[in-house]
């Protein structure tokens, strides 16, 4: 058999569970990681999700989804309460359910879970170093080859959001007079690497037309780079996808209401199956 | 429970040489600089600040200068020369400690708890012809004042050149490169505190060593400046930072934090030499996390301890090191209650962080960031060693015990050998006549018919 007669998955969900599994699995062999949120919150949110399909009797749309926002929970969500993982994780998968406009969600469903949890309460944190930085360089290798080799990391607001970051930091970096080692440190850092391919990068809570996704991923960057240098913020970029995500409805009516119709999610920004809770 | 005796080892024996901490040590002259041990207490909550910073400098007193950079320019008032006991209560509360426990007689066993002991072990002109001199190279003097046994002065500059260039024109000797150093504090408008030793008042106050500088500031920034103590270093310095929060665990937010490895079992001889013993295993953490990461050595509660290595801080200490926020009623809970019943009334609202950093400019590109969790979990650095009963055994229990003895030893060799790296032979020797032989000791059949 010759390698390109190779086929990948056809739900890109299944190489984004992969690429998220192997993520846990390096932070719970080798690095300080908790282990027991992992069964907390996958619980929590597959329950979640079968009970509001069945409540709000909606089609089925599988499970795929609430596990990859369990993964993205279990990787960047800490806390040394037991209710704290499984609340998170309620509140995510509910987000998706509850806080909608024109039937559409708008907040990223672990961004959400996170967020509010650090909001509620003080018992959750994000520990964005805690990776370390030699498996983290082998993951942004895995994630920029498997960006290249398949569609379902090849997201224009991911591009445009690391585009953006990275200019802005590099930016900072020359202003201040420091040499390229900062940056490389800035960048190799976990949560950046979550948050780019499998956070903001979430078609169902971007702007439909391309134009309104790449000034939302620009938006997300820019509000990061201002919470965490001028009001020294910590979790900066995950806090500004959580205010940003207010601006996908604004950018879809703007969208309907100026644009020509262009086709409201061109391939391969949507998901397979857009019907989808 | 069995017997326990507790021994804590202290910072001097465990870090290594170090030449300097978050500022850098420059001198008038080209003597060699030497500072040992630096330790930094870091006292936060909300925007307020109080940093401790305590070094082990040996060299000629009119030769030590520290230079660091502060959010702004702080008034008199906000400086204060602290004691140096201060630290060493901190160092000696949290540091790593061996608990060792005897067995009990395999024939009559009982269960008794000891308690635990610690072992830690310018005339006018001359200052107007500085502010000219300052003024014509882009430095400003905005403030100048002797507290205690340091004259400090604080600085604003527009470049870093011009700094590099006043610091060297006032007799300090400044490493290579100190200006690029410099140059990204000055663009980011902090102030540097600049503090040499007076010499009539160090003489006047009959303290034997240098007393550590505390400051007080506000800023949103949770972070320590150690980019300016590695442009006069060329290898790696140890920093101990014990941070003391209202909420939780402190941990770095830019570099990996993790905990040393802990509550292991280590083979007897390990008593004999638990310095040696902790520094194998904390380069062997650093060395695992490829000398990146920051470690956690102890996070606790600053109102108990279990065990105790030393009593924890009093009231009196604590504010002294500044820990603003602890008022009277929560004084009360914290120096009123006795030790072992304020675990039951759920600890005082401080928490102690130990982090020990092991960096040098190559792993440690930028300055450390902070930030406190919600983390509530006590840690500590703790390793067993069990003493086997060496009295007479007299009932048919004595082979068992000698087996199970056997077999402990092996684990705890192997343990020892995991954690700190030695090998095998070396373990092997140390152990003397209590190291398993090499093959197996009996053939798998002989305890099959019994």
């Amino acid at each position: 058999m010759r390698l390109r007669d190779l086929r990948l998955p056809r739900d890109p969900r299944w190489l984004q569970i992969g690429f998220l599994a192997s993520f846990l699995s390096v932070g719970l062999s080798a690095r300080d990681f908790p282990i027991w949120h992992a069964p907390l919150i996958f619980a929590t949110a597959l329950a979640t999700q079968i009970a509001f399909i069945r409540l709000l009797d909606l089609p089925d749309a599988g499970l795929l989804s609430p596990i990859i926002t369990s993964f993205g929970l279990t990787l960047l969500l800490r806390t040394d309460v037991v209710w704290i993982p499984p609340l998170a994780a309620f509140l995510a998968i509910a987000s998706k359910f509850v806080l909608r406009i024109r039937g559409r969600h708008f907040f990223n469903p672990a961004n959400f879970g996170l967020c509010a949890c650090m909001l509620l309460t003080p018992h959750a944190w994000c520990s964005p170093a805690q990776w370390g930085e030699g498996p983290l360089l082998l993951l942004w290798v895995l994630a920029l080859g498997c960006m290249v080799a398949h569609r379902a990391f090849r997201s224009d607001v991911s591009l445009a959001f690391l585009g953006s970051w990275v200019v802005l930091r590099a930016a900072r970096v020359l202003y201040l007079g420091q040499r390229a080692p900062v940056l490389l440190h800035q960048l190799e850092s976990g949560s950046l690497l979550l948050f780019t391919f499998f956070m903001i990068s979430d078609p169902k809570t971007t702007p439909r037309g391309r134009v309104a996704r790449l000034a939302f991923a620009a938006c997300v960057a820019g509000l990061a780079f201002a919470l965490q240098h001028v009001v020294y913020a910590r979790n900066a970029i995950v806090w500004a996808l959580f205010f940003t995500a207010l601006l996908t409805p604004v950018l879809d009516w703007s969208q309907e209401a100026f644009a020509s119709k262009e086709s409201p999610c061109p391939e391969p920004y949507c998901w397979p199956s857009r019907s989808s809770a | 429970m069995s017997r326990a005796i507790l021994l804590a080892v202290s910072l001097v024996c465990v870090a290594p040489a170090a030449h300097a901490f978050c500022g850098f040590f420059v001198g008038k002259a080209d003597a060699e600089l030497f500072n040992k041990s630096s330790q930094v207490a870091l006292v936060r909550d909300g925007n307020r600040t109080v940093l401790t910073m305590s070094n082990d400098y040996k060299g000629p007193l009119s030769e030590f200068a520290l230079v660091v950079p502060v959010p702004s320019v702080l008034t008199r008032d906000q400086i204060h020369v602290g004691d140096r006991k201060l630290l060493e209560r901190l160092d000696a509360y949290s540091s790593p400690r061996l608990v060792e426990y005897t067995d009990p007689d395999p024939c009559a066993p009982v269960s008794y708890l000891r308690s635990a002991a610690p072992m830690a072990g310018a005339a006018d002109s001359m200052v107007r012809e500085r502010r000219e001199l300052a003024k014509a190279m882009g430095v400003t003097i905005e403030a100048a004042y002797t507290v205690g046994e340091y004259d400090i002065v604080l600085l604003s500059a527009k470049q870093s050149e011009g700094l590099e260039a006043w610091l060297r024109a006032s007799g300090y000797r400044i490493p290579a490169h100190a200006s690029r150093a410099l140059a990204p504090y000055i663009r980011q408008d902090m102030k540097f505190f600049v503090a040499k030793v007076n010499l009539k008042e160090q003489r006047a106050s009959g303290f034997q060593e240098l007393r550590p500088i505390q400051i007080a500031y506000e800023s949103p920034r949770f972070m320590l400046p150690i980019r300016l103590g590695m442009a006069n270093s060329d290898g790696q310095q140890d920093l101990i930072i014990y941070t003391l929060t209202r909420n939780g665990r402190v941990e770095s937010s830019n570099y990996q934090t993790v905990r040393i490895p802990s509550d292991a079992d280590v083979p007897e001889f390990v008593q004999q030499d638990f310095g040696a013993f902790y520094k194998a295993t904390f380069a062997r953490a650093w060395e695992n996390y490829d000398r990146r990461a920051i470690i956690t050595e102890y996070a606790w509660n600053m109102g108990w301890c279990d065990p105790c290595a030393a009593p924890p801080l009093d009231a009196r200490e604590m504010r002294e090191l500044g820990v603003f926020w602890l008022d009277d009623a929560s004084q009360g809970t914290g120096s009123q209650i006795p030790g072992r019943f304020r675990r039951m009334a759920g600890g005082i609202p401080v928490t102690l962080t130990r982090l020990h950093v092991r960096y040098d400019a190559s792993h440690f590109p930028e300055d450390l960031m902070f930030q406190e969790t919600g983390d509530q979990q006590n840690f500590q650095g703790r390793y067993v060693l069990h003493h086997p009963f060496r009295g007479p055994i007299t009932c048919g229990a004595a082979e068992q015990y000698q087996s199970s003895l056997r077999e402990r030893r092996r684990r705890e060799a192997t343990t020892l050998a995991s954690l700190t790296g030695w090998n095998d032979e070396t373990i092997r020797t140390k152990m003397g006549p209590d190291a398993s032989p090499a093959s197996s000791p009996q053939p798998w059949w002989k305890s099959l018919w019994k």
